[in-house]
């Protein structure tokens, strides 16, 4: 059995996975189960949290999948890209389980994680396919051509996707990260109300910023009580645009690299308006609980990862970039 | 000390790059301005008269970037952050050295971060144009005011 952690950003993740990817147990440390059992706070960005929430969530993993550390074979964890300090914690608490208990390491990148959730369950996705990865801090392509070989072929020049959601909801009042309320909010709109510019930019990249920024103006020139009633048709608009980029890009992606098979991972992943828009096309879809970040999709990419054996692992160090 | 009206996303970059020639490992500059007002935009232009390649995206999500050019760069963002604690500080300083430092969203760290030798402050004047104020007292930064008068001069 796999044990995977990932701290690369505001989640503390751990899950138990056998070798053949089953999932038996996904805790992420902003779910209901370990905020009421652990206090309730919301993730902040210090390293500080991961520390408090690794251990729980760790226990919490072992404890649902009705295991010990005793059935435990390799220790999986998020190497990079993320923020050093978090990633640390994840790295450091892995590498000493795995040291005190003899067991082999695997390092995983977050991004192959990602991909990686697709690898999991009955309809697992066959390489070669281009995948979306669109997140909070990542919106890129890549061509994925075996399970543990991409190649990033487009990215944002300026904003994630998921950032383009937030802040787009920030502007519209609905809170930050609004991302979810937004799509909630859409459902009532009129997407044709607003036209906002969809950026055309060379390549396989994206841009957003043009994008927020016509939101912004568009919000600006409303009173108060004019926001109030086109607010779901502005928030729409502003969804439409965003996943036109995104389904346009996926699609020229497959169509440059020829191959049919297309997919979308990431906590953008969980959008119902993106959803809607590829399920018809034939997209894989990672499956809603594995959108964000979480230790299952770390453990399924641990079974194309070179391990670690011990005690090979205590001078490996976490990466920030992709 | 200087502020220029930029018409485009090109001559905001144009204003960092005479901004990024006169900063030295250790200088923290802060750019502050609303969404959309051209912070990274702007940090892109001094990241690039600096020597960095690739793509310099908003680091709002990881709060941080670190990018390898003529002189090492940080690019921070402090937008999801109330404060900088001291547990956060610790998480940032690998970021705070060794580096020329640009700040988005800087007043969560106010108090907290190293103090910033410049200060650029974006605003919308209108859909297309945006002021530009920069405030420096150091001397090494003397005459960037007079470059900035001849950007649009």
């Amino acid at each position: 059995m796999i044990l995977g952690i990932e701290t690369s950003c505001d989640e503390t993740a751990a899950a138990c996975m056998t070798e053949d990817g089953q999932v038996l147990s996904n805790v992420v440390s902003s779910q209901a189960q370990l905020h009421a059992r652990y206090g309730g706070v919301v993730p902040e960005v210090a390293s500080r949290r991961h520390l408090e929430l690794i251990e729980p969530a760790v226990r919490e993993a072992l404890f649902e999948a009705g295991t010990t550390l005793d059935d435990i074979d390799e220790i999986a964890v998020t190497q990079g890209p993320g923020l050093v300090g978090a990633l640390l914690v994840g790295l450091a608490f892995a590498k000493g389980l795995a040291w005190a208990r003899g067991l082999p390491l695997a390092p995983v990148d977050h991004l192959h994680g990602h991909v990686a959730s697709l690898f999991l369950g009955d309809d697992a996705v066959e390489p070669r396919f281009a995948c979306l990865v669109a997140t909070g801090g990542h919106t890129l392509l890549l061509d994925v051509s075996e399970r543990d070989r991409f190649r990033r072929i487009g990215t944002t020049l300026d904003d994630a996707a998921g950032e383009a959601f937030d802040k787009g909801a920030r502007l519209l009042g609905l809170g930050y990260p609004g991302g979810a309320a937004l799509d909630r909010l859409s459902r009532d709109g009129d997407p044709e109300a607003y036209r906002f510019p969809v950026a055309r930019v060379p390549g396989h990249d994206f841009s957003f910023s043009g994008l927020k920024t016509a939101l912004l103006y568009a919000v600006r020139d409303l009173t108060a009580e004019q926001l109030a009633s086109r607010r779901a048709d502005l928030a729409a608009s502003y969804e439409r645009a965003i996943v036109t980029a995104l389904v346009r890009g996926l699609e020229r992606a497959g169509e440059a690299l020829g191959v049919e098979r297309l997919a979308l991972v990431g906590g953008v992943a969980a959008n119902s308006e993106l959803r809607r828009q590829l399920q018809p096309l034939g997209v894989s879809l990672t499956p809603l609980e594995l959108c964000t970040d979480n230790g299952a999709m770390i453990c399924s990419a641990a079974r194309y990862v070179p391990k670690l054996r011990f005690p090979h692992y205590g001078d490996i160090d976490a990466y920030s970039s992709a | 000390m200087g502020e220029v009206v930029s018409t485009s996303v090109e001559a905001t970059e144009r204003a960092a790059a005479l901004l990024a020639r006169r900063l030295i490992v250790g200088n923290v500059v802060e750019v502050s301005g609303e969404l959309g007002s051209g912070k990274t935009s702007f940090i892109r232009g001094a990241c690039r008269a600096l020597g960095v390649e690739g793509p310099i995206t908003s680091p709002t999500y990881t709060i941080g970037h670190r990018y390898e050019g003529r002189l090492p760069v940080s690019h921070l963002d402090l937008y999801r952050l109330e404060r900088v604690s001291r547990a956060e500080l610790g998480d940032l300083e690998p970021l705070l050295q060794d580096a020329v430092v640009f700040i988005e969203w800087p007043a969560a760290g106010r108090g907290t971060l190293p103090a910033a030798c410049v200060q650029v402050r974006l605003a919308h004047l209108d859909p297309c144009r945006r002021l530009i104020d920069v405030e420096a007292t150091d001397p090494a930064f003397a005459d960037l005011g007079a470059e900035l008068d001849r950007l649009v001069a």
